[in-house]
């Protein structure tokens, strides 16, 4: 129990003293989790947009497939792309095992589904005479996409932020390709885990409560988002 | 020449047939109304005229020439009509957004966007709203602010369906207002689709009646309103009387009818012989009380007068509905004070007296 204890009150002096190592750790984490939300955001939301607006076989069976992906283990994830990035793997020349880059690739890869789904199901919710309107006003092809899009900012938006809270909270895939190297590739969650693991708990904690502190922004975020 | 023409134009959704092999052309300034029940396929027909969907069979000729089914020549010719919806849509952002969007489209200066779209705002008294969110609006804002959206681009031809069904009379008022000016001022080329026969009556050039997919009809208002073609378009342009009879003898220009008991004098030169139906407008009949000094019929140049008893009045605002038996059912429309000053009631005696020339005779066929 003390020491619980003692890692809670370090944990606190960690956070309030702004540690170098704790916000290096904690900085890194949202600069690899927010860049592949956006960069799975620029892909996703043309993409998403493309498959609602076409009518084409087996599109069903697609939406399907993307939603079973949802729930893909990260670490199913983070296997395939050891075994693509390896030395001896198809893509090893490239040489981006365990740096970042390798975990924004990962993060990207999980969450892709998730937003792509979420964006076909945002455009869904804008009503077909809101698109008869804007096509009768003269909107070209595009500019009734773009039109649709706006229309469903909120849930649009709603699917990023849930995108960035499934990647900053992944440890999986973060640790199988980024490897958990000090200065590094550290991220809050491997951090925790291997730290804690280690019986070095002040770290971990005081990480833990950023996390929380995080997924409380964001779920604040969501609410708002979803009362307009 | 006309600016659009439909020929033959058929179009299904499933197994249902929506259009019947189509022909209309609306000629360039012209205001048109299409006339017909719910369902009667108005809507598919605007929309297919929009170039939002793509008919079945047939085709659209748009300033004499036809229509590709896709392709970007779809975009600059929609781009020269506009569309205003029955339930109006407007776009989650404000009122000003929303007018200037298809200015926007259209790559028009954001400067003359401006002035545009100030100058329609004031017209559709809406210039307060500017920032407003257009979704906060009421049902008649709403559709000001589509009439607004519309009226901006200036297109050659505007389409309306149903453009006051949801709304109260004041807002409807100021629609149709909207309406008639824009027609008159621009020479715009309108298609308004409507269940309301008395709007159509008013705001158009020239009427067609869609029933069930076909077009029976069209013509001026006089033309629909007096002279239906049959006994479908009688009945819903409010011919109340509608009479099954055979034509039994017929002098000089004049039929006689044999309806039920009685017999009809009518202008009409169907021959002896010939079922038809004897449609009688319930405005054109002419009420009498029979005099206390016994007198049977009244002198009239009218060649119709039936006595009858009253079996009931509706009241319906200035005007009263007045049913009678006369071995068929005759209906008659007076005004309230008239049926007062009558004393109109069920049980009340009347002659009932309509002229020849009031009388539309249609051909009946066997079983329609």
């Amino acid at each position: 129990m003390t020491e619980i204890w003692d890692g809670l009150t370090k944990a606190v002096q960690l956070l309030i003293s702004f540690d170098p190592q704790l916000m290096e750790i904690a900085w890194r984490s949202l600069g690899i989790s927010g860049t592949a939300c956006l960069l799975a955001s620029l892909i996703c939301l043309p993409l998403g947009s493309l498959i609602h607006f076409h009518h084409f076989r087996g599109k069903r069976a697609l939406i399907n497939i993307i939603q079973t992906l949802f729930v893909m283990p990260t670490v199913l994830v983070g296997l395939f792309l050891l075994v693509l990035l390896s030395r001896a793997g198809p893509l090893g020349f490239f040489g981006i095992l365990f740096t970042p880059t390798a975990m924004v690739i990962g993060q990207m890869i999980l969450i892709t589904p998730l937003l792509l789904g979420l964006t076909i199901s945002a455009l869904s919710g804008v009503s077909r005479e809101i698109v008869d309107t804007a096509i009768s006003l003269g909107a070209s092809s595009s500019q009734t996409i773009w039109l649709v899009l706006k229309e469903a900012r909120y849930a649009v938006l709603a699917a990023v932020i849930m995108g960035f809270a499934r990647a900053i909270s992944e440890v999986g895939c973060a640790l199988m390709v980024g490897g958990n190297i000090r200065g590094a590739t550290r991220v809050i969650t491997t951090v925790i885990s291997l730290e804690a693991g280690k019986g070095n708990l002040e770290l971990a904690i005081a990480l833990g409560i950023i996390l929380l502190f995080l997924a409380l922004v964001i779920n604040i975020a969501l609410n708002r988002l979803q009362q307009r | 020449m006309s600016l659009i023409e439909v020929v033959d134009l058929s179009h299904t959704y499933g197994e249902r047939e929506v259009l019947k092999a189509l022909n209309l052309g609306i000629g360039k300034g012209e205001v048109f109304a299409l006339i017909g029940p719910t369902g009667a396929g108005k809507t598919t027909l605007l929309r297919i005229m929009d170039l939002l969907e793509v008919p079945c069979a047939g085709e659209i000729y748009f300033d004499g020439k036809g229509i590709p089914r896709s392709g970007t020549q779809r975009l600059e010719i929609r781009r020269r009509m506009s569309f205003i919806h029955q339930k109006p849509q407007v776009f989650d952002s404000s009122v000003y957004d929303n007018v200037a969007c298809g200015l926007r489209w259209r790559g028009e200066k954001g400067n003359r966007i401006a002035q545009k779209v100030d100058h329609i705002l004031e017209m559709v008294e809406l210039a307060g709203y500017k920032n407003r969110n257009a979704r906060t609006l009421s049902g008649g804002e709403a559709q000001r602010v589509a009439l607004a959206r519309s009226l901006v681009l200036e297109p050659e031809v505007l389409l309306l369906d149903e453009p006051t069904a949801n709304l109260d009379p004041v807002s409807t008022q100021k629609i149709e207002r909207l309406i008639s000016y824009v027609a008159r001022q621009r020479n715009t080329t309108m298609i308004v689709a409507t269940h309301d026969m008395s709007q159509g009556q008013q705001l158009a050039d020239r009427i067609g009646v869609l029933l069930d997919g076909k077009l029976v009809q069209t013509g001026d208002a006089k033309d629909i309103f007096r002279s239906p073609q049959n006994e479908e378009v009688a009945r819903f342009v409010g011919m109340e009387n509608i009479l099954e009879g055979v034509v039994i003898a017929g002098n000089e220009g004049i039929a006689m009818i044999n309806v039920g008991d009685d017999v009809i004098q009518a202008v009409s030169s169907y021959p002896v012989g010939k079922e038809v139906y004897a449609c009688v407008r319930p405005e054109d009949i002419t009420l009498h009380i029979a005099d206390s000094c016994h007198q049977t019929a009244v002198r009239s140049s009218a060649r119709n007068s039936f006595q009858t008893k009253v079996t009931g009045v509706t009241t319906i605002g200035p005007l009263s509905q007045v049913e009678m038996n006369c071995g068929f059912r005759l209906v008659a429309l007076v005004t309230k004070i008239s049926a007062e000053e009558l004393d109109l009631q069920a049980g009340r005696e009347v002659y009932a007296t309509f002229k020849a020339t009031g009388v539309h005779i249609m051909e009946r066929k066997p079983h329609q």
